[in-house]
């Protein structure tokens, strides 16, 4: 989790501080916007376990972050159970999803563009079935009642909630940050690099892999629980949406997929360019996707590392001997 | 140690490797031999796990291993490495070698101290923290060994771990995998380079067309008419015996 | 309940018809360039947008918008593959895909920008005068894009197979490199072929017009079903696309008369995933995934 150079830290700093700027600004617009890219940046968080480290890019994360949000959805409104339990729920709901995609896309040895789409069309599914059945509110979307309170999960000050996300965005990171230094990291990272040799040397390359989605799909969930207690309402366009996969996907590529902090940065420094140009050309619906893809494209080509692989090159601590060489 | 019972695998028509047999005594260094296409690696992959035979057996330190995925096989004991060398890129020298060493120590520290360990005794000390990416040929070839020891395998099966090195690189390699036999380890390789084989093999089998034709020491089998026929094509034991008389 | 499922057939095979050829444009780039184009379904929206407004304001029926869209819609797609996707991607097989998607992000978007997303068709009575086959009623538009999407197969593939630019299509699809040392351009040839996926959209989109709508949104429907039709035909098979097409069409039709309209195209969804999961070749696959 520590910056590895000047770069990095830089980076790293200005979005702590602009975070932390929050706090003075007092600004409900700035908060709710805010409130909104630190739930994507979850998303992306859950993204990049797969997909940055694991290699595997999903184009469906929707699938996961929508079942994490329904599960809970579905216990608090059809069935009166208690918020944290339901919290709770959404986030074993997110890990199932992700290991049952994951199991059966890895069992037939799904691969590349292949898993990338059997992801979304898993996530496609779901969305037509959340819209079509009564449990899930069919097709006008699940609302909680409003009642402010700890037992419910539900706060009226948005200062509260965000400092609520504030820590469970540092969570995720500090969990991924371990994962990254574990066993399963380092064989989860050997298994994108090169999956013959990870199983010459002793891995069982499919269970590292249903594990990465299952954690992954935790991680969404949750991401899907937060929208969901932060806006009371969902429907099946809004939590199983191609534009959640999307967001999920393009926050770390742009931050730095496989980094810690690269799906943050990448994340707020897309919704703040997003949220710029909305005020530039008059909300016009749409125009901060064709932003992000126009930024997508531009760090394919120019940033395969993205923004963090970019600041790691600018003033290096550690002076590393000839790695050019 | 390693004992392999008339495997076979054929690929739609064509039978790739046909009733091999071979054993590998603890402690031996034993050589597979054959032109190119003889099914050598075949052979490996099916050793190691990473395909299942039509028929036969693999026996592994007495135990019945035909069929286990390669996870399994590793864990007792057993690694292949690659003919082309696979590193990890995105690793360091030192992160591609506890890769190996996790089997055995789920504990970070642990796992770097033992690759940091291996690394010196192979005399990749220096290289530790460089990008794998960054390693020379032979270099790679030090780092596929590395990793594969660091599992803590007690027999390697090396494909063509010589292929691609100036003679210098590979007596050094070549005195490497003395040196780790003398530790206590066992070697099957796949090898194209004669010197490397006839100094290091006391035994060796050679395939062709995925049948074994010969098993002895390697002095032998540059003898064996037969031998010499598979590598240099038919007739060549008598034009060879021929020009020695002339 | 059975007298209406010829019907629902006939209607669904019509539909398969211009999934078919929708689909032949992608596995003909996936096939050669052995990419999957994410932004197949912006184009073909895009092309219904411009045969849209050629009726609108010029009053041009799409049927007759035919010869002019193909030429257009050639050069974009041998733009878009020479200077933008092949460029920017790299080299790498995900990449590709990223930049297609992004393509599809931003087109889909800017449509709805400029075109909002009121739903839009064309009024030619004509398209709708019906035409009775075994006791089922069928719209004359329907027929004709059937028609036209089972000629254009064997066209494509009588181009194919039959002149010198099709078998360096071929060439290239096979052996890259060799087809280099022959002296074919293969970025030439790579930018043709996307050209000629992207005219078969650009036929689909004035077939499709006079019995059908656009939205921006109708690319995003379109390019899933097309990945499912590629993928149960067999990745790059010209022949599998034109039954998985039919086949596709005929299963959402029935999806939607037994399961409800919206229900319809979820059997396409769960074809799509069981092929996947199940037959990563398709029907008519040569190589597994």
């Amino acid at each position: 989790m520590k910056p590895q150079s000047m770069g990095q830290a830089v980076l790293i700093a200005l979005a702590l501080i602009y975070l932390a700027s929050l706090y003075f600004m007092s600004s409900p617009v700035w908060m709710g916007f805010t409130i909104n890219a630190l739930i994507v940046a979850v998303v992306a968080l859950a993204w990049n376990i797969t997909g940055g480290f694991g290699g595997m890019a999903s184009f469906g994360h929707a699938a996961m972050y929508g079942t994490g949000a329904y599960a809970s959805a579905i216990l608090q409104v059809q069935y009166g159970i208690n918020a944290w339990i339901a919290f709770g729920a959404g986030i074993v709901a997110g890990a199932a999803m992700g290991a049952f995609i994951g199991a059966l896309a890895f069992r037939y040895g799904l691969k590349g563009s292949y898993f990338a789409l059997v992801t979304l069309a898993f996530a496609e599914v779901l969305r037509i079935c959340a819209s079509s059945f009564a449990i899930t509110g069919g097709g006008s979307g699940l609302q909680l009642r409003l009642e402010p309170g700890l037992s419910t999960l539900q706060f009226n000050d948005r200062a509260v909630v965000y400092t609520i996300l504030l820590v469970i965005v540092a969570l995720v990171m500090a969990l991924t940050a371990w994962l990254k230094y574990s066993r399963f990291g380092a064989y989860l990272i050997a298994v994108r690099e090169n999956e013959d040799a990870a199983r010459a040397l002793g891995i069982d390359t499919y269970r590292i892999k249903v594990k990465a989605m299952a954690i992954s799909g935790a991680f969404a969930g949750l991401a899907g629980v937060l929208y969901l207690q932060v806006w009371l309402f969902i429907d099946s366009a809004v939590v199983y949406g191609s534009a959640v996969s999307i967001e999920a996907l393009i926050g770390p590529i742009i931050g730095g997929a496989g980094t810690v902090w690269g799906p943050l940065i990448g994340t707020l420094g897309l919704h703040l360019l997003g949220e710029g140009a909305k005020h530039l050309l008059h909300n016009a619906p749409g125009l901060n996707f064709v932003l992000y893809a126009v930024v997508l494209i531009c760090a394919l080509r120019f940033l395969p590392q993205g923004l963090m692989g970019l600041a790691a090159r600018i003033g290096t601590f550690r002076k590393k001997e000839n790695d050019n060489a | 140690m390693l004992e392999v019972r008339n495997l076979s695998k054929s690929f739609g028509g064509l039978k790739a490797v046909d009733n091999a047999s071979l054993d590998v005594p603890e402690g031996g260094i034993v050589g597979l031999l054959g032109p190119n296409g003889a099914g050598k690696t075949t052979c490996f992959t099916m050793i190691a796990g990473f395909t299942k035979p039509n028929k036969g057996t693999v026996r592994f330190m007495g135990r019945d291993v035909t069929g286990l995925p390669p996870h399994r096989i590793c864990e007792m004991g057993m690694i292949r490495t690659f003919q082309i060398v696979q590193p990890f890129a995105g690793l360091t020298v030192q992160e591609n070698i506890a890769v190996g060493a996790y089997l055995h120590h789920h504990d970070r520290a642990e796992a770097m101290a033992v690759a940091r360990q291996i690394g010196k005794r192979l005399g990749m000390g220096a290289m530790l923290d460089r990008p794998a990416s960054s390693l020379t040929i032979a270099g790679r070839k030090r780092l596929e060994l590395a990793r594969a020891l660091a599992t803590g395998a007690k027999l390697l099966l090396l494909d063509e771990v010589m292929a691609g090195l100036i003679p210098s690189e590979v007596s050094e390699i070549v005195g490497i995998i003395r040196q780790i036999r003398d530790e206590g380890h066992t070697f099957l390789m796949i090898e194209h380079v004669m010197q490397a084989v006839m100094s290091l093999a006391e035994t060796a089998y050679v395939l062709n067309h995925g049948k074994m034709i010969a098993h002895g020491t390697p002095r032998e089998l540059v003898q064996d008419p037969g031998v010499v026929e598979a590598y240099l094509g038919h007739g060549a034991a008598a034009r060879l015996q021929e020009g020695h008389h002339a | 309940m059975s007298s209406l499922i010829l019907p629902a057939v006939l209607s669904g095979l019509t539909m398969g018809a211009v999934y078919a050829l929708v689909a032949l444009g992608l596995t003909l780039i996936y096939g050669v360039l052995h990419i999957i184009n994410f932004a197949h379904g912006s184009l073909l929206m895009l092309a219904l947008y411009a045969a849209y407004f050629l009726f609108v304001h010029l009053g041009v029926d799409p049927y007759l918008a035919i010869p002019i869209l193909l030429p257009v819609f050639f050069c974009l797609g041998y733009a878009l593959q020479r200077w933008l996707i092949a460029p920017m991607s790299s080299g790498s097989e995900q990449n590709v895909l990223l930049v297609t998607l992004a393509l599809a992000l931003i087109i889909d978007n800017l449509a709805l920008y400029f075109w909002t997303s009121n739903t839009r068709s064309v009024d030619i009575p004509y398209a709708y005068n019906t035409v009775e086959f075994l006791g089922a009623y069928l719209p004359l538009g329907r027929v004709i894009a059937f028609f036209a999407a089972l000629a254009a197969a064997p066209l494509l593939w009588l181009f194919m197979t039959r002149t010198r630019t099709g078998s360096a299509i071929r060439a290239v699809a096979i052996e890259k490199r060799g087809a280099e040392i022959v002296g074919i351009d293969v970025n030439h040839t790579y930018a043709i072929c996307f050209g000629i996926g992207t005219a078969c959209v650009a036929l689909a989109a004035c077939l499709l017009l006079p019995t059908f709508y656009v939205t921006p949104q109708v690319g995003y429907t379109f390019v899933l079903v097309a990945f499912t039709t590629v993928v149960l035909g067999g990745m790059g098979s010209l022949p599998g696309a034109l039954i998985a097409g039919l086949l596709l069409g005929v299963i959402e039709s029935l999806c939607g008369l037994f399961l409800g309209e919206s229900l319809g195209q979820i059997g396409i969804f769960i074809a799509f995933i069981l092929i996947l999961l199940f037959k990563p070749s398709g029907l008519l696959g040569r190589r597994a995934a």
